[in-house]
C-alpha cells in the first residue's frame, strides 16, 4: 500500500523499461526505499536509526563471512586461529576488530531504535506487526551475539557458554537434559563450538529474513512520526529519494566515524580482558559477565536472590530474564492511550525517562561483581522495570490526558495548515 | 486479557523481588560480609607513560628492542611466546641475518618428530618456527606471555607494576595505612609463594625476576634499572600482544579524516535537499 499521491517508477532508459517488463526489481525498490516511498516529512534523528541497523548488519555479514574463512570451528585451535587472523591474514586484525565492534555499534544503533518506539509509542495500532517482528529481531540477534562471543574459545566465551545454556537447567523435570541436548554435551566442547559457529553463520540470514517482513510491515501503514499524527495529505509528505537518504547518509557519516574509531583506536575498550586467555575448563574466572549489551538482562537474572513460595530463585531469574524481553511482545496492548507520541503525553513522558535511567542502571549492576550493594540496586531497578510496563503503562494510559495535538504534519512543521478543519485541539484518531 | 494478566504478572515478579531484596537488606544488616584482604590491599596499577599510549603513540623500536632482550634472557626460562613466530622480530627492526641468529641459537629447540620411525628430536628453530614451548618444572603453571598484556586489566601498567611491585609482607601497610598482618593474620604469603600487592590474590608463585641493576646487558647505552627493564619488557609484550598497532592507528587516522569530511559534505547536501522543506 502507499498513498495515492507516490510517485510512479517511469524508467527512462531503454534497458530500465526492458528490466521492468520482465522483473519489477528496480521499481520494487524504487517503491520501498526511493522516490516512490512517501514518507512524513517531519521525522527527526531517531529516524535514521532503522536504516543504521541494516547497515550494521550488513557490516556483520561482510566482515563476518571473510572471518570465517580464516577461521577453525575446533576447540583445539580455535583460540590460535583468531589470532593467527590478528597476525598474519592480511587486514585480518582490521576485520576481526570490525567484526567484534560491529556487534557493539549494532546493539547500540538497535536500543536507540526501540527506546525511539517506547518514547513515540511506534508500537501503537496500525504498527504492532512491525513491532512484534522487531522484538523477534532483537532476540534473534541476541542468540546471535551470544554464539559468536563463544567462537573465539576464550576463557570468557567458555563461561558464558557454560552459564547461558546453564540457564535452561534451571526448567523443572527437563532442564538438565535440554541443557546436554543443546551443548552436545555435560558441559561446553568441540560439539558446542561446532554447533555454535553453524548457527552464528545461519542466523544473520535469518534475521535479514524477518527484517524483509519488517520493512514490509512497515510499508502497509508507512512511517511513523514525531507527532504521531497520521499522514493526510500529499503536503505531510516528502519523497523518500533525496529527502530522507540525504538525510540517512548524515546520520550514517556519524555511524561510521564513531565506529572506525573503535576500531582503529579503542578496539579492545568494549570488550573483556579475559576472553584473550584461552578457554581453560578448569578455572572459573572471578567475575563471569557477558558483553555489555547484556548487562541490564544479566543483572535481571542475578537480582533474584532467594526462593519465592516453592520456585527456586535459579528459576525466577531465568523466568524474569526472559520475561523482560517478551513483555515487549505485550506492549501494544498494555499501553493503550490514544496518543501516540510521547511529545504530548506528559505523565507517561516521565516515566519514559525514569525507565531510560533504570536500565542503565540494570546495564551498570548488570557489570558489576555480584555483590552488594550491585545486587541491592538490581532488584529495585529490576522490580520498577516490570511495575513500567505491566503496572504503570496500563494506569498511565488510562488516567493521562494528553496535550492538544497538531492538526496535521503540515500544521506541526510549517505552523499552520491550510486545510486544517478540525479543531486544532482535538486529538488525531489512534 | 492482556490488561488483566499484564498487571499480575507484573506484582508477581515485583513481589519476589522485594522478597530477594528484604531477604538480602536483612543479611546485610544483621550479618555484612567482612571486606575481603583482597579488596582492602590489591593495588591498581602504577601510572607509567609508555611511547604507545595516545592515539598517535607509536612503538618505540630501541625499547621493544631491549625488551626482547630482557624476555630471552629472564622471562624465557619459564614462559612461553607461543603466538609469536621469530620472522615477527623484523618488526622489531632487526634485519633477516639477525632473525635468522636469533631463531637459530634460541635456547630451547624446536620439537622433531618422524612419524616413519617414531623418533623424536630437535633442531634449531627457523625464522618461520613460533617461540617453542617451555617446559616449567616448579611448582604452578607459568602462562604464556603473548597476549598477557592484553589479557589483563591495565595492560602493560599492570605488568610493569607487577614486575617492580613485590614488597616486604610484615609490616606491609596500604595507602589507607591499615596494616595487612594485623587485620588478616591468616593472609600470610605461605612457602613458595611471594607477596606482591598488584596481583589478584596478594600471593603469585614468581619470585621477583628483576632483582638487580644491570641484571640484563643492554647494548644501546640505556641504563639497565630494574624500572627501566621492567618498562621495555612491559613494552615489549604490548607489542607481542598487538603487533598491528602502529599500523591500526596510522590506518586509522585517514579513515577518520576521510569520513569526517565526506560526513561534512553529507551534512551539506542534506541541507541543500531540504532547503525549501522546513
Amino acid at each position: 500500500m502507499s498513498f495515492p499521491w507516490a510517485n510512479e517508477y517511469k524508467p527512462t532508459s531503454p534497458l530500465m523499461q526492458w528490466v521492468d517488463q520482465r522483473l519489477p526489481l528496480p521499481r520494487f525498490v524504487y517503491n520501498a526505499v526511493g522516490g516512490g516511498y512517501p514518507v512524513p516529512r517531519n521525522l527527526n534523528y531517531m529516524w535514521n536509526f532503522g536504516i543504521l541497523a541494516g547497515v550494521a548488519l550488513m557490516l556483520q555479514i561482510v566482515t563476518g563471512v571473510v572471518l570465517a574463512m580464516h577461521y577453525a570451528a575446533n576447540d583445539k585451535v580455535a583460540f590460535d586461529s583468531v589470532e593467527h587472523i590478528m597476525r598474519d591474514v592480511n587486514w585480518g586484525w582490521m576485520l576481526r576488530y570490525a567484526h567484534a565492534n560491529g556487534a557493539s555499534m549494532f546493539f547500540i544503533v538497535v536500543y536507540t531504535h526501540i527506546f525511539r518506539g517506547f518514547f513515540y509509542s511506534s508500537y501503537k495500532a496500525p504498527r504492532e506487526m512491525i513491532w512484534l517482528l522487531g522484538v523477534v529481531i532483537f532476540l534473534l540477534m541476541m542468540a546471535t551475539a551470544f554464539m559468536g562471543y563463544v567462537l573465539p574459545w576464550g576463557q570468557m566465551s567458555f563461561w558464558g557458554a557454560k552459564v547461558i545454556t546453564g540457564l535452561f537447567s534451571a526448567i523443572p523435570l527437563v532442564g538438565t537434559p535440554l541443557q546436554e541436548w543443546l551443548l552436545g554435551g555435560f558441559a561446553p566442547d568441540n560439539a558446542a563450538l561446532n554447533r555454535f559457529f553453524s548457527l552464528h553463520f545461519l542466523l544473520p540470514f535469518v534475521i535479514l529474513g524477518v527484517i524483509i517482513l519488517h520493512v514490509w510491515a512497515l510499508h502497509i501503514p508507512g512511517s511513523s512520526n514525531p507527532t504521531g499524527v497520521e499522514v493526510k495529505q500529499e503536503s505531510d509528505t516528502v519523497p523518500f529519494h533525496p529527502y530522507y537518504t540525504a538525510k540517512d547518509g548524515f546520520g550514517l557519516g556519524l555511524f561510521l566515524i564513531l565506529y572506525c574509531a573503535l576500531v582503529f583506536f579503542a578496539p579492545n575498550l568494549l570488550g573483556h580482558p579475559d576472553n584473550y586467555i584461552p578457554a581453560n575448563p578448569l578455572s572459573t574466572p572471578a567475575h563471569i559477565v557477558p558483553e555489555w549489551y547484556f548487562w541490564p538482562f544479566y543483572a535481571i537474572l542475578r537480582a533474584f536472590t532467594a526462593d519465592f513460595m516453592f520456585i527456586p530463585a535459579k528459576l525466577m531469574g531465568v523466568l524474569a530474564m526472559f520475561s523482560a524481553i517478551l513483555v515487549w511482545f505485550f506492549l501494544p496492548w498494555l499501553d493503550t492511550g490514544p496518543v501516540r507520541s510521547g511529545h504530548y503525553r506528559p505523565l507517561f513522558r516521565k516515566f519514559f525517562y525514569l525507565l531510560v535511567v533504570d536500565v542503565l542502571v540494570l546495564g551498570y549492576c548488570g557489570g558489576a561483581p555480584a555483590a552488594e550493594p550491585y545486587v541491592m540496586i538490581s532488584q529495585i531497578a529490576s522490580l520498577y522495570y516490570f511495575l513500567h510496563f505491566l503496572v504503570i503503562l496500563p494506569i498511565v494510559s488510562s488516567i493521562e490526558t494528553p496535550q492538544p495535538l497538531p492538526f496535521s504534519i503540515t500544521e506541526a512543521v510549517l505552523g499552520k495548515d491550510e486545510h486544517a478543519v478540525l479543531s486544532p485541539t482535538q486529538p488525531a484518531v489512534a | 486479557m492482556v490488561r488483566l494478566f499484564g498487571p499480575l504478572v507484573g506484582l508477581f515478579f515485583a513481589v519476589a523481588l522485594l522478597w530477594s531484596f528484604g531477604i538480602g537488606a536483612y543479611t546485610a544488616a544483621t550479618d555484612p560480609s567482612p571486606p575481603s584482604a583482597e579488596a582492602l590491599f590489591v593495588e591498581h596499577p602504577k601510572h607509567v607513560e609508555f611511547s604507545f599510549d595516545s592515539a598517535f603513540g607509536t612503538f618505540d623500536k630501541a625499547q621493544l628492542q631491549r625488551g626482547f632482550k630482557v624476555y630471552q634472557e629472564v622471562c624465557s626460562a619459564c614462559h612461553s611466546l607461543k603466538q609469536v613466530a621469530f620472522r615477527d622480530l623484523a618488526a622489531l627492526g632487526y634485519n633477516e641475518a639477525e632473525v635468522k641468529a636469533i631463531a637459530k641459537n634460541w635456547a630451547s629447540k624446536a620439537q622433531t618428530f618422524d612419524p616413519k620411525t617414531g623418533d623424536r628430536g630437535e633442531r634449531p628453530n627457523l625464522p618461520a618456527d613460533h617461540f617453542p614451548a617451555v617446559y616449567y618444572a616448579g611448582q604452578g603453571v607459568p602462562p604464556d606471555l603473548s597476549l598477557i598484556t592484553k589479557s589483563r586489566h591495565g595492560g602493560a601498567q599492570y605488568v610493569h607494576s607487577l614486575l617492580t611491585g613485590y614488597a616486604e609482607q610484615v609490616g606491609y601497610k596500604n595507602e589507607k595505612g591499615q596494616e595487612l598482618l594485623k587485620m588478616f593474620p591468616d593472609a600470610k604469603t605461605p612457602d613458595g609463594l611471594y607477596f606482591n600487592p598488584y596481583f589478584a590474590n596478594l600471593n603469585l608463585a614468581m619470585p621477583a625476576p628483576l632483582v638487580s641493576d644491570d641484571q640484563v646487558a643492554y647494548t644501546d647505552g640505556t641504563k639497565a634499572t630494574v624500572e627501566q627493564m621492567s618498562k621495555d619488557v612491559s613494552a615489549f609484550l604490548t607489542w607481542t600482544a598487538e603487533p598491528k598497532l602502529d599500523k591500526r592507528k596510522q590506518t586509522g587516522w585517514p579513515v577518520l579524516g576521510f569520513l569526517v569530511f565526506a560526513t561534512a559534505l553529507a551534512y551539506l547536501a542534506k541541507r541543500n535537499v531540504w532547503a525549501d522543506k522546513h
